[in-house]
């Protein structure tokens, strides 16, 4: 009865992770696949077949020797790319500056963006200003990039009388209008057609705006990644469908998420042009993103695409990755580290150096110290103050019905 | 007899399950390999077998799916969903499905399924960490929906889950899973001491459809579950008033005659659950009380529950129902 013990029938396969507490990781050295080795299609013309090899290789711009080069190579100015590099070094920062916070309880949760920082921050650059941001839990960089104030980022995370969204959800469910920036939500992959449908509208309006939307490589075995998929290929509004395919959802491997190895590849059957990226490299991911960019302004539909990259640290405050992965793993993944990467590629083209790095690095740090400083007037976890308890009941509905109002009375704060 | 915590005393459920019945598998998100995040399934993969506890794709519809196929097929699958709030993609083959198979087929097919779910508030986690949707499934006919309190009941109870031959909802209160809760965030207490923190090792079930007078008492009868038992526990308390505490434990099918005989007995009832007021399981016991016991009732059936809206993150302990308001609700029903 119990399958395989009984030895009369093969039980099914059930996989697990390539290395685990106490093996050596091994992803065997540096990337296969070189810079160059792919042609940038014609945004304008591009067909699904045509990405073939894009989906099944990976796109590349900043060789192991630190240049960059290819037809995929966006030849962004070094004050762009100095911008980019002083962005991920303030997410680093500020989530590590996050993190004691969560450890010394003054605020109630918090989830990293390590070791992906590139990938909101790159591909935000890379869209219009008013182009909408339907993230998951590791792209609140991207808000960065629109500008959005870090006091008012730490006061959500507080969830203090500050909060623009009056401590209602969780640490990190950012939701900020001025930016195009939608919350995330707990329950994985909602956002992914939700992002389609955003789109269709936008195009239904002819306002030009485009929508991207990130999900991980875990919440693609949810249904909501197949309908994006699905009705993206249907509509083909102006949308940009990304998986980060970091290699873990909490503890859960990749190899959970797909019995085969690649989930760029799973575009092309769905006939949406599709693209599989170093996530680690910033000018690639930068590039492909301005491409699928060009191809929503052209009014050719969706791009999907496969980030490429590795979950550093925990999948967030709650979580331990000693227990089900070498603690070490991160150090030895081919893509290695997408901010000390660009740093390299900026000392090497002369634009940058390590002195200028750590000036910047000093000043960011004590601009992070400031905001969390100012943000705490306001209030932390552990002393309050909070919003009110009033604000349990506004914003339910349009207006507040009579149910609602008499519980609110009944409370009687 | 051991003492254990909740997460033990699951955990211990399911050990004896997966000894004591050859055809019973667990599956669900990050339950394998490293043992559930709540912990409540360590150790258990490796000692039973990968195709016997494993991680399942994040796919909550999924992981409902694949439990009808292997309940419908001879095996008793244990499927957890990480969040109670993460149910709903899973909340079509539940509902239309797993609930119904018996019954369309008439009597032919049947899946004895059980999903574990933790369930309810009082740990910051915001609208979607929080939720309890008991009442969203009571709603359905097909399914047995179980709610337990303490690490007694939760082990007698789930074993009960996974050997009854309907599929069953097993909530499972977050925040008593190291400790009692009392409606104090501040006072943190673990199951150290408490005498339902005494499980008995190996095969141990309490029938389902059975509820369990908590404390005796003749003025008022409280009627809760889940976390809310020792919130309504300490409410009582700070009332001053000899009020009967019954921790319903099934929610459907419920334990009539237990409810009935306590309010003919008082007169008197407040139902305390976290959900949200309307259309909550509080409004069916109500009506069901009424019917049964009209010609009893000395003062309307009060019920004290969560507020009418999403559930808050920072403000959660104006949310959750207090001990206060439930002393003041038990004291209302003094009054007629």
């Amino acid at each position: 009865m119990s399958g395989k013990d009984k030895g009369s029938l093969d039980a099914y396969t059930v996989p697990t992770a390539p290395f685990r507490p106490g093996d050596e990781a091994d992803f065997g050295g540096t990337w296969k696949e070189q810079p160059g080795d792919l042609s940038r299609p014609d945004p304008a013309t591009c067909t699904t077949p045509e990405t073939h090899d894009h989906a099944h290789g990976l796109i590349r711009v900043l060789g192991d020797d630190d240049s960059a080069s290819g037809e995929w190579n966006p030849d962004l100015d070094a004050e762009e790319l100095i911008r980019g590099l002083e962005m991920m070094m303030r997410l680093r920062i500020f989530d590590d500056r996050m993190i004691k916070m969560q450890r010394t309880g003054k605020l109630s949760f918090y989830m990293r963006s390590f070791g992906e920082e590139a990938v909101a921050i790159a591909q935000t650059m890379a869209l219009d200003d008013t182009d909408w941001i339907f993230p998951s839990y590791r792209q609140p960089g991207a808000q960065f990039v629109r500008g959005r104030d870090m006091v008012s980022m730490i006061c959500h995370c507080i969830g203090n009388t500050e909060d623009n969204i009056r401590g209602r959800q969780m640490p990190v469910h950012y939701s900020w209008k001025e930016g195009y920036f939608i919350s995330i939500s707990s329950p994985v992959g909602t956002q992914f057609s939700q992002a389609v449908g955003v789109a269709m509208a936008s195009a239904y309006k002819g306002d030009d705006q485009a929508t991207i939307t990130w999900l991980g490589d875990g919440t693609s075995a949810q249904g909501d990644f197949h309908y994006g998929l699905n009705f993206a290929s249907v509509f083909k509004p102006p949308v940009i469908l990304n998986v980060v395919n970091n290699q873990w959802a909490i503890s859960t491997h990749k190899n959970l998420a797909t019995g085969g190895d690649n989930f760029a590849a799973r575009g092309l059957a769905y006939d949406i042009p599709s693209l599989r990226v170093d996530g680690n490299d910033f000018l690639a991911l930068y590039s492909v993103t301005k491409w699928a960019r060009e191809r929503a302004r052209a009014g050719k539909g969706a791009t999907y695409i496969e980030v490429y990259t590795y979950r550093a640290g925990a999948h967030s405050s709650s979580d331990d990755p000693s227990r089900y992965r070498p603690g070490d793993e991160f150090k030895c993944w081919p893509g290695g580290d997408p901010v000390e990467r660009l740093k390299k590629h900026l000392i090497s083209i002369g634009a940058w150096s390590e002195e200028k790095n750590a000036e910047l690095t000093e000043k960011i740090d004590s601009e992070v110290m400031a905001a969390y400083k100012e943000a705490c007037t306001f209030g932390d976890l552990a002393n309050g103050p909070f919003p009110p308890a009033s604000t349990i009941f506004t914003e339910v509905y349009e207006e507040v019905p009579w149910h609602v109002q008499e519980q609110r009375e009944e409370l009687g704060k | 007899m051991t003492e254990m915590n909740m997460i033990a005393s699951l955990n211990s459920a399911l050990d004896n399950m997966l000894e004591v019945h050859d055809n019973v598998v667990i599956f669900g998100e990050d339950v394998g390999y490293f043992g559930g995040v709540f912990r409540v399934t360590d150790g258990l993969q490796e000692k039973h077998g990968a195709h016997r506890v494993f991680d399942a794709p994040l796919a909550e519809g999924g992981i409902a799916a694949i439990a009808f196929g292997m309940g419908l097929n001879g095996l008793r699958p244990v499927a957890e969903i990480q969040f109670a709030d993460y149910i709903f993609p899973a909340y079509d083959q539940i509902v239309n499905e797993i609930a119904k198979l018996r019954h369309r087929s008439g009597g032919e097919f049947s899946t004895p399924v059980t999903i574990r779910t933790p369930a309810g508030g009082g740990i910051k986690g915001g609208h979607h960490h929080s939720q309890s949707p008991e009442s969203q499934f009571t709603h359905t006919p097909g399914l047995k929906v179980v709610y337990c309190s303490n690490p007694n009941n939760a082990k007698g109870l789930l074993t009960s889950a996974i050997e009854c031959n309907d599929p069953v909802i097993f909530f499972e209160p977050k925040r008593c899973y190291r400790g009692p809760f009392y409606g104090d965030p501040h006072n943190v207490p673990t199951w150290k001491g408490h005498a339902k923190a005494d499980v008995p090792e190996g095969h141990y079930s309490i029938p389902l459809e059975q509820a369990e007078v908590v404390m005796e008492g003749d003025a008022c009868t409280v009627i809760a579950w889940g976390a809310m038992v020792h919130v309504a526990e300490q409410g009582i308390k700070n009332s001053g008033i000899n009020a009967e505490l019954i921790d319903l434990q099934t929610l459907l099918p419920w334990d009539r005659d237990t409810v009935v005989n306590s309010v003919k007995k008082t007169g008197r009832c407040v139902i305390v659950h976290e959900a949200p007021k309307t259309s909550g399981f509080g409004a069916e016991m109500s009506a069901s009380i009424q019917e049964r016991c009209f010609w009893h009732l000395e003062a309307p059936i009060i019920r004290v529950t969560g507020w009418d809206t999403p559930f808050p993150h920072t403000t959660e302990w104006d949310y959750l129902p207090s001990p206060e308001r439930i002393a003041e609700a038990i004291k209302k029903t003094q009054e007629a």
